[in-house]
């Protein structure tokens, strides 16, 4: 409040801090609506029959419930690990350096599927991997892994590179001088140091990977529903508060996973 | 003999290899499953389609000329494609309202948490992230419970004698609308809060000194300083906007088509792919088209800026 005493404050216009309450109310309503409606007992979505958790219950006794959850881990999981390793490698391989031929267009490709719109990849995605299908025969969850990987890679990129530019060469120099040899430099010196940057990109990773229902909804094959196309099918249908008890499990990772992220990323100042 | 000179060139390019060689999987991968398929999508657009979707290898511009033009099946006339063109306008429609009403929610809001106490920015940050981060699909369907008729929306203007009976939103233009701009809040504000975090609040003051209003000191300091995370924001929201599948689908009942849905639509029951492949590449152009528009704007408040 010591603002408040001086008189004028000259940070301030009028109106804007209702908007901003308003802007929050409005960002959490529908969200905190959704998760109180999971507990409701009633079937009805629109009344409110007191507390339960039948449609937890029943959701976990829901076999293409659970089905799709483990599928959606299972890809998430892997692509996250593969797009943060790829993402590391080409992290290294673009900062703490003079400008050199290629490098932009490096950066241009890597951040290629942020500047796609979604649909677009997946469309061409459809095409592509419909040849590969026939031409093959396999038609597993590679698919899926692949797709996820790639448009993974640039979120995985963003964190692991920004902890990089903001690490000097001083400490790697010292490594070398001491007769260390590149790899014992990183192993035990550049790694370390980066750790914070690899864990921040992984969890970005997974929670976009875990999130994607355009990409996935084309791709995938016949009985390859992961969580969000699964629920994406179901809401044509005429929802009961299950779907609310889903999602309240899905917000509850998703609000973990962000929240050691903003830890972890903090932690870097 | 080689030189001093000599080894030091040969090191750099032998730093140069390495480099190539460690982006080379990240490249590699992207190349297979994001940008070489698009090239496909190009080829396809060029082709006949198929009776049972898929192609027919032969060439064909009917696909382009579709996107725009339809012929008709009994006289063969030329006419305006109007159900393209009345969707694309809506998505053109739609994805400007998203960002002017998101831009009008997230200036004040930016600007809110850029004026609180350092530590308590955080904070607010975090709040605007966490939606952000929470799927997109159970966001639409927090947004389609809330408009439903039976809705809390409906209820309460009920409640309040505003309605006798509750209005329908939901499956229209403007449930797409309010679920946009409910989705894509945070773009704007995140990109408006990094350039507001910087201003010089002692210009502001100055502005003061001089007996500016408030209002001038917003139109003629503070919003000049700002333009790159305007630009920035309304990029950011424009372009998934155009491309939208999710929210039009859910929140538009399947009669309000945008963009996104009419590509789906040719892989669908319209079986006809060379089409959907050119709508695609269309939509791709307008984005490019916008980022463009970015990147010239950015680069020359990046030189004014010094």
């Amino acid at each position: 409040m010591a603002e408040r005493t001086s008189g004028f404050v000259v940070n301030r216009q009028p109106g804007f801090a209702t908007v901003a309450m308003i802007c929050f109310f409005l960002l959490y309503l529908p969200i905190v609506t959704l998760v109180i409606y999971a507990f409701n007992a009633n079937t009805s979505m629109a009344v409110w029959g007191g507390f339960s958790l039948r449609w937890f219950h029943q959701a976990w006794n829901n076999e293409q419930v659970i089905d799709a959850s483990i599928r959606s881990l299972r890809i998430a999981s892997v692509a996250a690990v593969i797009a943060t390793i790829c993402a590391t490698m080409a992290a290294l391989a673009t900062t703490r350096t003079r400008p050199y031929r290629g490098l932009t267009a490096k950066y241009a490709f890597i951040n290629q599927p942020l500047m796609v719109p979604e649909i677009v990849t997946a469309v061409a995605l459809l095409i592509f991997f419909s040849r590969i299908k026939v031409a093959t025969g396999y038609s597993g969850l590679g698919y899926l892994i692949l797709a996820h990987t790639a448009f993974c890679i640039p979120f995985a990129y963003l964190p692991i590179r920004a902890r990089l530019e903001n690490m000097d060469l001083t400490l790697e120099t010292a490594a070398a001088d001491l007769y260390a040899t590149p790899w014992k430099t990183f192993r035990r010196v550049t790694l370390p140091l980066l750790w914070p940057g690899i864990l921040a990109g992984f969890m970005l990773a997974f929670v976009i990977s875990l999130d994607d229902v355009v990409i996935t909804e084309f791709v995938k094959s016949g009985g390859q529903d992961t969580l969000p196309t699964y629920m994406l099918g179901q809401l044509r249908r005429i929802v009961t508060p299950e779907m609310n008890a889903i999602s309240t499990v899905f917000l509850l990772i998703s609000v973990v996973i962000v929240t050691l992220f903003f830890l972890i990323s903090r932690r870097r100042t | 003999m080689a030189s001093a000179s000599e080894i030091a060139i040969e090191r750099d390019r032998a730093d140069i290899r390495k480099r190539w060689l460690l982006s080379a999987p990240a490249l590699f991968l992207i190349f297979i499953a994001s940008t070489g398929p698009l090239f496909i999508v190009l080829v396809y657009s060029f082709l006949a389609p198929g009776n049972y979707g898929d192609v027919k290898w032969e060439f064909s511009t009917d696909a382009w000329v579709g996107v725009v033009l339809q012929r008709d099946i009994f006289d063969g006339t030329i006419s305006l494609a109007d159900a393209h063109l009345q969707i694309f306008l809506r998505s053109v429609k739609l994805s400007l309202a998203t960002t002017v009403l998101t831009l009008a929610f997230g200036f004040p809001t930016a600007y809110f948490i850029a004026t609180r106490p350092q530590k308590t920015q955080a904070f607010w940050l975090f709040l605007i992230t966490i939606p952000f981060w929470t799927n997109l699909l159970i966001r639409t369907y927090a947004i389609q419970e809330v408009i439903r008729n039976e809705g809390i929306v409906n209820n309460v203007l009920l409640w309040l004698g505003l309605i006798d009976s509750p209005i329908q939103i939901l499956y229209t233009d403007l449930a797409i609308a309010i679920g946009m701009v409910y989705v894509y809040l945070p773009l704007m504000v995140l990109p408006l809060y990094a350039s507001m975090e910087k201003i010089d609040f002692r210009l502001v003051e100055a502005g003061y000194d001089l007996y500016a209003t408030r209002f001038q000191v917003l139109r003629r300091i503070i919003l000049p300083l700002v333009k790159p995370g305007v630009v920035a924001g309304s990029i950011l929201v424009f372009i998934p906007s155009l491309g939208a599948y999710v929210t039009p689908r859910v929140l538009g009942g399947g009669r309000n088509l945008m963009f996104g849905n009419l590509i789906e639509l040719q892989f669908g029951q319209g079986r006809n792919w060379p089409l959907g492949a050119a709508l695609s590449l269309t939509l791709m152009v307008l984005v490019m088209i916008a980022l463009l528009f970015y990147v010239r704007n950015f680069a020359r408040a990046e030189r004014r800026n010094g």
